[in-house]
């Protein structure tokens, strides 16, 4: 086996990569920062500036729909923790065999489908012509049709559904890795079930809890469907406003402007959580 | 709260329930949808019209079936074409990516392994849109310098290839990667021993034990890209996917016919994730 071979070989195997990482995502998103710091001046005449950026903290309803997603994308990665936890935790803990394969691919079989498929469900059911309407005024709960759709808390329910198997997938693969024993011991030594949860199982859960809680932000935040569909038009969604500049509006300066800072926006947040949490994006991810 | 330490059986039956309460909180929207793709009545909702196969198979308006409706047919087939392309390119550049990885330390490395990372944390309305843009400044630089037209840079469906691409490449390097860190190096060497090439040594030992890794990134990647919608939707030109022209569809005001769409998706995609399960387990 000659040296120069083996360098062949391994310049052959990082031309791939090389390529797919250089044309895809970095000269792309370096092209974006470029066209969002320049501003029109005349037809295709173009100069530097910020602009874009000066246009997104001076019209309120920019930054406020920007803020507005983050909070509900925080807001429902929280609702996702706090939901999911449990059922991880029945099935990591409390289950065995057979029954534990069946829920960890129930929960899985929903995260299969197209998400706009899911979107779908929720519309039937939550419209004004829609199943809960139908049941309540059955039951005689509503004397006449109800819509539930477009509202805050609909976009919710949306976005915890969407994500919650990527938090339940995690935390019962950390959970299932936890001794029992040491559950056991916390019970010998006086402890709690709360205590217990608090000194033992979460910081044992503490990766899977911030792999799950990073990528259900991240799916929050860079849904678009969801929002859309279940908000209708008053769903005010950062991502439904990058669409609207580069497809309704064609202005792709402002609309990278806008994609820069959404970015900027998930890259601090993940990082913040990686420090937080002492965890490495490849120890996280990379699994 | 273990099996081993007795809790009040108040508190073990609140949890039943919850648990019970969540897995149907997870089934209710998919059953609805695939429920009333069998009603007798042109709107998804209530009162219950009877059954019938029409949202199937039907050929007169308004039951105009999946099977005859001529848009969706050729969304599923332009799906199914960008499908096999993104698995194509992200099962080869994943192969080659988890040798380079596994087998070989260089410098920058880490830096790589990162930056490869990196599509996992970047949202996909993004990816979408970076791509549409640098590829819109190449095709106009391009055309100016040459006076030709580049067609395959607008968007369009080798966009929205590369796009799908650039994300599904990094599932397919993690998942190849995995499988390749628990082979035995020996074996290959085995193979060279017994006076195989270097190459034919991967291919006959090597590749054959990466083969259901390989089968299940491929299959993960054709449902990533069939359910891809928000890079997709940055990218899309005139010929649109099926989540695509399920969603302008949708937007219009639906009718079952979606419902039979989406209950051909939930069975089709159902079946292919337990398949690529069973088919990792096996092998394991």
């Amino acid at each position: 086996m000659s040296r120069d071979a083996s360098k062949l070989g391994f310049y052959l195997l990082l031309a791939p990569l090389l390529l797919w990482l250089v044309l895809l995502i970095i000269l792309p998103h370096i092209g974006l920062f470029v066209v969002s710091v320049s501003e029109k001046v005349g037809v295709r005449e173009y100069e530097i500036g910020l602009g874009n950026y000066a246009a997104f903290f001076t019209e309120p309803l920019y930054w406020r729909t920007f803020a507005r997603t983050a909070i509900m994308s925080i807001l429902a990665t929280g609702l996702t923790l706090i939901l999911g936890f449990p059922i991880a935790y029945y099935i990591a803990k409390l289950t065995k065999g057979r029954t534990k394969t069946t829920l960890f691919l129930m929960c899985m079989i929903p995260f299969w489908v197209s998400e706009l498929v899911r979107t779908y469900g929720w519309m039937i059911l939550l419209r004004e012509s829609g199943v809960f309407s139908s049941f309540l005024q059955y039951v005689g709960l509503a004397s006449g049709p109800v819509e539930m759709l477009y509202n805050d808390a609909a976009i919710m329910v949306g976005l915890v559904y969407t994500s919650i198997l990527f938090m339940v997938v995690p935390l019962v693969t950390t959970l299932d890795s936890l001794d029992d024993s040491l559950i056991e011991a916390g019970y010998d030594l006086g402890g709690s079930s709360f205590s217990i949860l608090r000194e033992i199982v979460i910081p044992h859960a503490m990766p899977g809890i911030v792999s799950g809680c990073i990528v259900v932000f991240m799916l929050s935040l860079g849904n678009y469907l969801t929002p859309i569909l279940l908000g209708g038009k008053d769903s005010l969604w950062f991502t439904g406003m990058i669409y609207t500049q580069f497809i309704t509006r064609f202005n792709w300066e402002l609309g990278s402007a806008f994609g820069f800072l959404l970015l900027a926006l998930s890259s601090v947040l993940v990082f913040v959580g990686l420090k937080l949490s002492r965890q490495s994006l490849s120890g996280t991810m990379g699994r | 709260m273990i099996p081993t330490v007795p809790q009040p059986a108040v508190m073990t039956w609140c949890y039943r329930a919850y648990v019970i309460l969540f897995f149907v909180y997870l089934a209710l929207p998919l059953s609805v949808v695939c429920l009333f793709a069998f009603n007798n009545s042109v709107f998804p909702s209530l009162p219950w019209e009877g059954f019938t196969l029409a949202w199937f198979f039907g050929s007169d308006a308004p039951y105009i079936g999946v099977f005859n409706e001529r848009s969706i047919l050729r969304a599923i087939g332009t799906s199914a074409f960008v499908a096999v392309w993104v698995a194509g390119l992200a099962v080869v550049v994943g192969t080659c990516n988890a040798f380079l990885f596994v087998r070989h330390e260089f410098r920058g490395k880490a830096l790589l392994y990162m930056l490869m990372l990196l599509p996992l944390i970047i949202p996909g309305v993004i990816l979408g849109i970076s791509i549409l843009v640098f590829s819109s400044a190449v095709a106009n630089t391009l055309e100016d310098a040459t006076g030709m037209w580049f067609d395959g840079l607008r968007p369009g469906l080798p966009l929205v290839i590369l796009g799908q691409f650039s994300f599904v490449a990094t599932f397919a390097t993690l998942v190849i990667s995995a499988r390749l860190q628990k082979f035995d190096p020996s074996l290959e060497e085995a193979a060279l021993n017994l006076g195989a090439s270097k190459f034919g040594a991967v291919r006959q030992i090597t590749l054959p034990f990466l083969l259901p890794a390989i089968v299940a990134s491929a299959i993960v990647s054709v449902l990533m890209s069939f359910e891809n919608f928000n890079t997709t939707l940055m990218l899309v030109g005139s010929e649109s996917p099926l989540t695509i022209t399920m969603f302008d569809k949708l937007k219009q005001g639906s009718t079952p016919v979606l419902n039979a769409v989406s209950l051909l998706l939930i069975i089709v995609s159902a079946a292919i994730g337990l398949m690529s399960l069973l088919f990792q387990n096996s092998k394991r």
